[in-house]
């Protein structure tokens, strides 16, 4: 791959130089084609889809569709399993809401894992409140990975959704899924897994999962905020009830009762994010062409080289698994300096990264943080500066060295 | 990048990094009479403030919590500032401490080594953690 060339596609990267962006986990930068993919909509195509009988509104819902084969594409599923939502949060709320809320009842348990962001984890708090059923954890071994050895003795007969992140956005752990998925199903399980982090960065093919429920969000992987995916087994779709309703995904309605659509339809309550969808079909389509494969292996150079050089700084913790099963994320701490203040020195070097508990306080927890700084890549990143990132870290060790 | 390296310079003093590394008031209030709590749940940092009122003085008070440089800071020479005066001092100390970090109004002599945080102002990303503190107090004294 190209850097150089990469580079130039993406407008805010090309045009600032000074900046190092190393927070892709909480949100990427975006090319140039899915800006103009953006603009092309609004400019040409914008009409209401599904429902007009004009031209224009069939041009418009030509482009919806073809943006869900391509993310079907993307995911190795059928289009019927490809439900537009706003972000992996409201998908994460749809499976909860939508499938949790009407199959869970007291006595069932929920298996969740130590390392999920709080969209894994409070859509099933809510509906354990309102179901009696119980949330429990996979725990977290010290390297940072999953503890599968605790996996048998929680997956019983009352565990009836294990739902897991398949990468994890603090430590970039990436998690055994289809491997977990298959004693799930054996033990009678839905399997639902938050792609939120590995959509980006890994192929993902959600048939060799054995993913019931696959979520994403748009915005990680180049796409607009305001689109992301769930993606849904279309057994288990047609056997849901709606999560929102209104127009759109009916279809039949009387005053007193209605009926709703096949999926994805059912699902899609609304105007929806017609702009926004079209241009992340337009992302995956640009990560398709360059290939996953690709944009994991560069992610991983970057990982393994920054692993190498982060040594160089004394005072500097790494944290999460030293395996290949990771991502290019870097949690991290230099000496007793709060992660805060360490990403507002860093801040004034150009390099953007992000400081707190990355929405994982259980994680944090385990680990004995209040917060960590975190690094994290994707393809427009360089070697260059994964160098830029280091000497700013040797320099403020130098400068705030009382502080440590 | 001069100026704002300039910001930092002036803000992470020897000051601040005194009252980080040792603060003062730090630790339970036995006999506190008022407690309220601040969280920034963006960050994790945590604190908790207690005071002892007699009469309407703040006879005594004491914080407890994590976090960094600038909350840590904040939260000990706030205890400092505000021990001993009325309640209405105290609120009125808050409110100009929080018009210099979060509107950038001019330097207030009344807030003694808390001028030390008026960078903050130029940090907005860092203004939550210079007023954690400060709301807790007001929570606590309301």
């Amino acid at each position: 791959m190209d850097l150089s060339l990469i580079r130039e596609e993406f407008p805010l990267i090309a045009g600032h130089p000074e900046l190092v962006y190393l927070d892709s986990a909480a949100t990427s930068q975006k090319p140039k084609r899915v800006l103009e993919a953006l603009d092309r909509y609004y400019r040409e195509l914008n009409a209401n889809v599904h429902r007009g009988a004009y031209r224009l509104s069939v041009a418009a819902t030509e482009a919806y569709e073809e943006a869900r084969r391509r993310l079907a594409r993307f995911l190795n599923a059928e289009e019927r399993e490809i439900i537009f939502v706003r972000n992996t949060t409201e998908a994460m709320n749809l499976v909860a809401y939508a499938w949790g809320l009407r199959n869970l009842k007291e006595g069932d348990e929920i298996l969740v894992t130590e390392m999920e962001h709080h969209a894994g984890l409070v859509p099933w708090h809510l509906v354990a409140g309102l179901t009696g059923a119980k949330v429990k954890a996979i725990p977290l071994t010290e390297e940072g990975r999953l503890d599968l050895s605790a996996l048998d003795t929680l997956l019983t007969e009352r565990v009836k959704v294990v739902s897991l992140v398949h990468m994890s956005n603090v430590l970039g752990t990436i998690n055994p899924v289809a491997e977990i998925a298959k004693k799930a199903k054996a033990a009678g399980a839905l399997v639902v897994v938050d792609g939120a982090q590995s959509a980006p960065h890994l192929p993902v093919d959600v048939k060799a999962l054995g993913a019931d429920f696959f979520a994403l969000s748009g915005h990680k992987m180049l796409g607009p905020t305001g689109a992301g995916v769930l993606f849904g087994r279309y057994e288990v779709l047609e056997g849901m009830m709606p999560f929102l309703g209104g127009g759109e995904m009916i279809r039949e309605v009387h005053v007193d009762r209605s009926t709703y659509a096949p999926p994805p339809g059912r699902f899609e309550a609304g105007t929806p994010p017609i702009a926004e969808a079209i241009a992340l079909g337009e992302a995956a389509q640009y990560l398709m062409e360059i290939g996953m494969e690709r944009v994991f292996a560069h992610d991983r150079a970057l990982l393994d080289y920054a692993l190498k050089r982060l040594a160089e700084v004394p005072d500097l913790r790494v944290y999460g698994p030293m395996g290949p099963d990771r991502g290019g994320v870097i949690p991290f701490t230099l000496g007793r300096l709060h992660a805060h203040d360490l990403a507002t020195f860093l801040d004034e070097e150009g390099i953007a990264v992000r400081a707190g508990h990355h929405c994982a306080q259980p994680l944090h927890r385990k680990l004995g943080l209040a917060a960590t700084a975190r690094a994290s890549f994707y393809l427009y990143n360089t070697f260059e500066e994964v160098d830029r990132f280091v000497e700013a870290l040797l320099r403020i060790h130098t400068r705030y060295r009382a502080w440590l | 990048m001069g100026e704002s390296m300039s910001v930092l310079d002036e803000l992470y003093r020897e000051i601040i990094l005194k009252h980080y590394q040792s603060p003062k008031n730090f630790g339970v209030l036995p006999q506190a009479t008022k407690v309220a709590g601040g969280m920034n749940p963006s960050c994790g940092d945590q604190v908790e403030v207690m005071v002892r009122l007699e009469g309407d003085t703040i006879a005594d008070i004491r914080f407890q919590g994590q976090g960094c440089a600038i909350s840590t800071a904040s939260a000990s020479m706030m205890t400092e500032l505000v021990k001993g005066k009325k309640v209405a001092e105290a609120l009125e100390l808050s409110r100009r401490f929080q018009a210099m970090v979060v509107e950038g109004a001019p330097p207030d002599p009344a807030l003694g080594d808390l001028l030390a945080l008026q960078g903050v102002a130029k940090l907005p990303a860092r203004v939550k953690c210079a007023t954690l503190a400060w709301h807790a107090l007001e929570e606590a004294l309301r």
